[in-house]
């Protein structure tokens, strides 16, 4: 039989590629974290996961700093995306590459600027880790809200704002009645680019609160170099099953392209 | 009037804000003081020690080295991936789509452990050796940027016209041809912009290195050493190095023009498309 050649048989290389190093690895994770090291079925991780104090806390720490860094960095970047996208402020897209551009320069050497600046300053991670770590978060995730709410505020139905306005709504009323939950889709995208990459950053806490700040990233990362690969497996277990159920609950919101693949 | 001004002022100090930590790394990297605040005097010095740094040319070296050749089998990858998908039966696109959309989604350290896991397991249980070396590296970097060049590349097929294809076909050309001259043309912007965002990924990756490197490469017996294991490893026990703030200078710049090549191949590509709507 002659192979005859069809553009759908293009995908076969990459389709393996993702079976055999994206699928196979997140079902390794699972195995390892209900595994012993014989390869015995075990609750060990599980148990051990809920019964320490110091391991949820370090969940709660990493969901609070979610939470807070996803919230400052649309309370900062939501009117800055807004003013950009609206042809009366700005019309230069020039100022909108200065708001990406960070995303391009080596986040290591940024975060690690942004810990000098702040010991200049005499806001140590050290005496401040708290305070430090969220302001090295909003440093590094701030471009991550701007694009995409900036590509939704692009698409605002100025008919819609200007009919508002014409019907007797103050400036407030406009806002919530119109502008907001026309750029719900942006907001929910948005927030998916920060909390999540936030809960589980690992360079950003180790820096910039010199190792006070545990994440769940950098529980992760000590549970790979201590060898503890099933407490470490049923971390991202958790970590998986976090993104899931963000992902199910933002299903109907959220825009279908891609913030950071939309950047150019 | 009154509301111009407030909000110019309020986009340029939040912009000023944020380039503030590499602005003040671009000043001190004018004089030759060990910290940040201390002022010297003006000097070349470490522009010239920079590039008599080994540690950091080597690192600079495989950071390049890995950049380019994971972006381009990403590229491959990712847009042949698109492709075929775009092409197959419904339930085989939608599967497809749902498998790229994992790396897309996952956190980064988990896609870093789980390859981790996989590559232990597969030294232990199938090569009975440690299989970490450049390899395993470049996996890593496919498995994050593969995925985004699919994202780049699929919206241009959308937006091909679908007869195109088929009237290469009628004329004569093989289907391999009528890829070749037809298609690929066709969709080449979004392929060339996956490809630059695989190369920002690379570049910027910290974690999965982390995990994945092993001893290859310029770092010869040591493991793979990249800028940001490098940076990583240097600022943990200290500021930031004196030889890398010319260094970030040098990033900064390189960005730059980046940035305003692109400001200007979109406005020129814009201006286009509005008079292929005229003629229309």
């Amino acid at each position: 039989m002659k192979f005859r050649f069809k553009r759908k048989y293009l995908c076969i290389p990459y389709f393996l590629f993702l079976i055999l190093f994206v699928v196979i690895p997140i079902l390794l994770i699972v195995f390892y974290a209900f595994t012993d090291g014989n390869g015995n079925f075990t609750w060990d991780a599980l148990v051990g996961f809920f019964s320490s104090t110091k391991k949820l806390n370090v969940l709660l720490v990493s969901l609070l700093f979610g939470v807070l860094n996803t919230i400052f960095c649309l309370i900062i970047g939501y009117p800055i995306a807004y003013l950009l996208a609206n042809k009366k402020y700005n019309t230069n897209y020039v100022i909108v590459m200065l708001f990406v551009m960070p995303m391009w320069i080596n986040f290591v050497l940024r975060t690690g600027a942004t810990r000098d600046v702040l010991n200049w300053i005499g806001l140590s991670g050290g005496e401040h880790p708290y305070v430090a770590t969220m302001v090295g978060m909003i440093y590094n995730y701030l471009p991550f809200v701007i694009l995409p709410l900036y590509s939704t505020m692009l698409k605002l139905d100025k008919s819609q704002i200007e009919a508002a306005i014409d019907l007797g709504c103050n400036r407030i009323q406009v806002f919530t009645k119109s502008i907001f939950p026309q750029s719900i889709p942006g907001v929910v995208s948005a927030a998916m680019m920060v909390f999540m990459p936030t809960m589980s950053s690992y360079v950003i806490p180790e820096v910039l609160s010199e190792g006070k700040i545990v994440l769940f990233g950098n529980s992760i990362y000590l549970n790979y170099s201590n060898y503890q690969w099933g407490d470490g497996s049923f971390m991202a277990l958790i970590m998986l099953i976090i993104i899931g159920i963000t992902m199910l609950a933002t299903r109907n919101f959220s825009e279908n392209d891609n913030g950071r693949a939309s950047t150019w | 009037m009154v509301k111009k001004i407030f909000a110019y002022s309020y986009i340029y100090l939040i912009l000023f804000l944020m380039y503030v930590p590499i602005l003040v790394l671009i000043a001190f990297s004018f004089t030759n003081s060990t910290y940040i605040g201390e002022w010297n005097g003006f000097s070349f010095d470490l522009y010239a020690a920079l590039f008599k740094d080994k540690e950091i040319m080597l690192a600079l070296g495989n950071t390049i080295i890995i950049a380019v050749i994971s972006s381009l089998v990403s590229t491959l990858l990712g847009s042949f991936g698109a492709i075929g998908a775009f092409y197959s039966r419904k339930r085989s696109r939608e599967v497809m789509e749902n498998l790229n959309q994992i790396p897309v989604v996952n956190a980064e350290i988990v896609i870093a452990l789980s390859l981790t896991v996989m590559f232990v397991f597969l030294g232990n249980m199938i090569f009975k050796n440690n299989i970490f070396s450049f390899w395993t590296l470049l996996i890593g970097h496919i498995v994050i940027s593969a995925p985004f060049v699919y994202l780049n590349v699929k919206p241009k097929l959308a937006q091909m016209d679908p007869s195109l294809y088929e009237a290469a076909l009628d004329l004569g050309c093989s289907p391999r041809q009528a890829l070749r001259k037809v298609m690929i043309p066709q969709i080449y912007p979004g392929i060339i912009s996956g490809f630059l965002l695989a190369i920002t990924l690379s570049l910027d990756d910290f974690i999965v290195t982390a995990f994945t490197r092993g001893p290859g490469l310029l770092s010869g017996e040591g493991n793979i050493e990249t800028l940001s294991t490098l940076i990583q490893a240097k600022i943990k026990k200290g500021p930031i190095p004196m030889n890398m703030r010319p260094l970030t200078t040098i990033i900064f710049l390189v960005v730059l023009v980046a940035a305003i090549l692109i400001t200007i191949y979109r406005n020129s590509t814009k201006g286009k498309t509005k008079v292929r709507k005229g003629r229309d």
